[in-house]
């Protein structure tokens, strides 16, 4: 066998020209699959991660109404929902596949904000002590909330870098008041998405998801939401989990569990519903894939073309070679083993052209990522298909030229000269 | 005891429709250790005889014995099996594979039989040592005269100690000078013990040999029939 993978070697460089053109349409096929492969899979992770954020792994569940979220800052106070305890807290931190659980209070859209004679236009959240780690928020400048500021219910605020630009104009808050519901708060620090967590912003369709956090968020204590807006107001749970995998699982047992507790009344339009962020990713990789689908069925109408080149090549090569082969028959080799040497010949040929095939992809697929600003992953998977697939393809057509070469008649094979 | 034994072999070819027969009732019986030359104008199936006897192909019809085995009815692969074992070839044209070296054509038919590589070149640096050839052995076919390609082939030919060296015109493509060189290693093998069936247009070649058969037409002749001595071959 080693012998003849070294013979056949011998064969493709004793025609170098001819063993390339051969090659050429399993190479062609074999590029533009990794290619199209290592961009779907690029694009996909790089959907996933500015869904989900890269990583900070939450999955928020909220009071939906007729499976639609419900915004108190229109439609008031929900009737038969009660405000969640801690203890159904600690239940949602005990679920599979949950790190940790937040309750927080929201306001999609604050009108009764003011700095001095500037109106904020951004949203407005009431948060426990849990919220900023579930989240991956860190202190920038100034302090966090601490556990008196929760007790007395101090009136102290959180901002984000969103609303130091459009409340503060970029000037440093810390310390300064603002007006909330006629009540006065003192920013006490600037609290940002930690880098890591930063969500990459490539495209509109990410503009477009982020957008609207960019008027920014204050933060104030849970505990002094009532004295701002309304009291017994039901909260919104954002869960930190264990693995990007357990979101969906993790958001539909809370969404339950808080269904269950929380609505009195099983008649009610109200509901808890996760909002699942993994599921809206894998919508639009499925979109992104299927159209690439498409390209890998034109690629391997490339492969089919280079294949029947290569059972081309083989069987004038079988043709140019019969007195060898007549002649080995002659003092003794079986059928088996011409076949053999002659699939040898073809799937080395083919998986050369593969190899081949895979560095040009992976060179074409970091051009492309280099100039159109794509992000590229080559996997080792789709790397070791390839190589097998195009080899697969030597011996499937190299059957026929092989079982051609097997049955010569050494007598003809010999004549001939 | 014969090493081979044909009866009443017949064979055919087809010329387009008509079946013409090429070897007519040939009967021949061989002992071990017999040279043999077979002359016969061109056409008369010399050939046609020693694929048959080579186990290249099969008669139309009579049987043939090799060593005791009726070879009726054998599969292609058997048939390759009894070739390695028991048949060693020289063809007028050498036929020796151009990408090779001189030890590894030798070598190949022990590859054929499942010897391991060591053992493999052991044998095939013997066979060309026998040959005279020990130099050339790294050489490749196109770099060595018309003589010495006919003796690696001969070594190729007996490198697996087989019972019948077949040689169809082993001298035809040589001069004077290098076909006696062939003729003295075919004595020396035959000196051995080695059968050898040899065909030959060449009385002088013939002559080497210890008995004679003449084919006319298809037909098989023992010595002593007119035509021996082959000047009608040579007036052809
Ligand atoms: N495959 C074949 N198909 C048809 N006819 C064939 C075939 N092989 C040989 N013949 C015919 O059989 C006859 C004998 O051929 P063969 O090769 O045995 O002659 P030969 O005695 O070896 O001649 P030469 O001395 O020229 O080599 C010829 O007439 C040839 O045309
Ligand atoms: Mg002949």
């Amino acid at each position: 066998m080693i012998e003849n993978i070294r013979l056949a070697f011998q064969g493709i460089w004793g025609h170098k020209l001819r063993s390339v053109l051969t090659m050429l349409g399993i190479i062609i096929g074999i590029a533009a699959i990794i290619t199209i492969v290592s961009t779907i899979k690029g694009t996909n992770e790089q959907i996933k991660e500015n869904l989900i954020g890269a990583g900070n792994n939450v999955v928020t569940v909220q009071l939906n109404q007729d499976g639609y979220p419900y915004d108190m800052s229109w439609q008031g106070i929900p009737q038969g929902v009660r405000v969640i305890t801690e203890e159904t807290r600690r239940e949602i931190e005990d679920l599979r596949g949950v790190e940790r659980a937040s309750l927080y209070t929201h306001r999609s859209y604050a009108e009764m904000v003011y700095y001095q004679d500037t109106q904020f236009n951004g949203e407005v959240c009431g948060i426990d002590e849990h919220y900023l780690s579930v989240y991956g928020y860190q202190i920038r400048s100034g302090r966090g909330f601490t556990q008196k500021d929760y007790e007395d219910m101090r009136k102290v605020a959180l901002v984000d870098p969103g609303a130091v630009k459009t409340l503060f104009g970029g000037e440093d808050p810390v310390g300064k008041s603002i007006e909330l519901q006629g009540e006065v708060f003192t920013v006490v620090g600037v609290a940002a998405l930690s880098e890591e967590f930063a969500p990459t912003i490539q495209n509109m369709n990410d503009y477009w998801l982020y957008a609207d956090t960019s008027a920014g968020t204050v933060y104030i204590p849970g505990t002094v939401w009532p004295a701002a807006y309304q009291f017994d107001e039901p909260q919104n749970v954002a869960i930190k989990v264990t693995d990007t995998d357990a979101m969906a699982s993790a958001g539909k047992d809370a969404a339950e569990l808080l269904t269950a507790s929380q609505i009195a009344n099983t008649e009610s339009t109200f509901d808890y519903r996760s909002q699942d962020m993994l599921e809206q990713a894998q919508q639009l990789q499925s979109m992104s894939q299927s159209t690439n689908v498409q390209l890998i069925w034109i690629a391997s109408i490339s492969l089919l073309v280079g294949g029947i080149g290569v059972m081309n090549i083989m069987l004038v090569s079988v043709t140019e070679r019969t007195a060898e082969i007549g002649l080995k028959k002659a003092i003794g080799a079986k059928k088996r083993r011409i076949r053999l040497q002659f699939l040898t010949e073809a799937a080395v040929l083919t998986s050369l052209g593969g190899i081949i095939g895979v560095l040009s992809g992976v060179g074409l697929a970091q051009l492309i990522s280099g100039m159109m600003q794509i992000p590229v992953a080559i996997s080792a998977g789709a790397i070791l298909i390839a190589v097998v697939f195009s080899m697969l393809i030597g011996v499937v057509f190299g059957l026929l030229p092989a079982m051609k070469a097997a049955n010569l008649n050494p007598i003809d094979a010999l004549r001939r000269e | 005891m014969a090493i081979l034994e044909l009866q009443n072999i017949c064979k055919d070819y087809m010329q387009g429709k008509e079946p013409v027969r090429v070897l007519k009732n040939v009967s021949l019986s061989v002992e071990k250790g017999e040279y043999i030359a077979i002359m016969g104008p061109s056409g008369s199936g010399k050939t046609t005889l020693m694929n048959i006897i080579g186990c290249l192909d099969v008669p139309t019809s009579g049987s043939y014995v090799l060593d005791g085995a009726d070879l009726q009815d054998l599969s292609d692969d058997a048939l390759a099996d009894i070739r390695n074992r028991h048949i060693g070839f020289v063809f007028q044209s050498f036929h020796l594979l151009p990408k090779m070296t001189a030890l590894d054509n030798v070598a190949l038919p022990l590859l054929y039989g499942g010897v391991p590589l060591k053992e493999r070149k052991r044998r095939a640096a013997e066979a060309l040592e026998a040959v005279g050839l020990s130099d050339r052995a790294e050489f490749y076919p196109n770099q060595l005269s018309g003589g010495q390609c006919q003796r690696v082939a001969i070594a190729r030919a007996m490198v697996g100690k087989p019972d019948i060296l077949l040689a169809d015109e082993p001298t035809g493509a040589l001069d004077t000078r290098a076909g006696s060189q062939i003729m003295e290693i075919f004595r020396g093998l035959n000196d051995s013990g080695m059968t050898i069936l040899m065909i030959t247009h060449e009385p002088s070649i013939a002559a080497c040999a210890d008995k004679t058969y003449h084919i006319l037409d298809g037909e098989l002749h023992t010595a002593g029939v007119p035509g021996r001595g082959g000047s009608e071959d040579e007036a052809e």
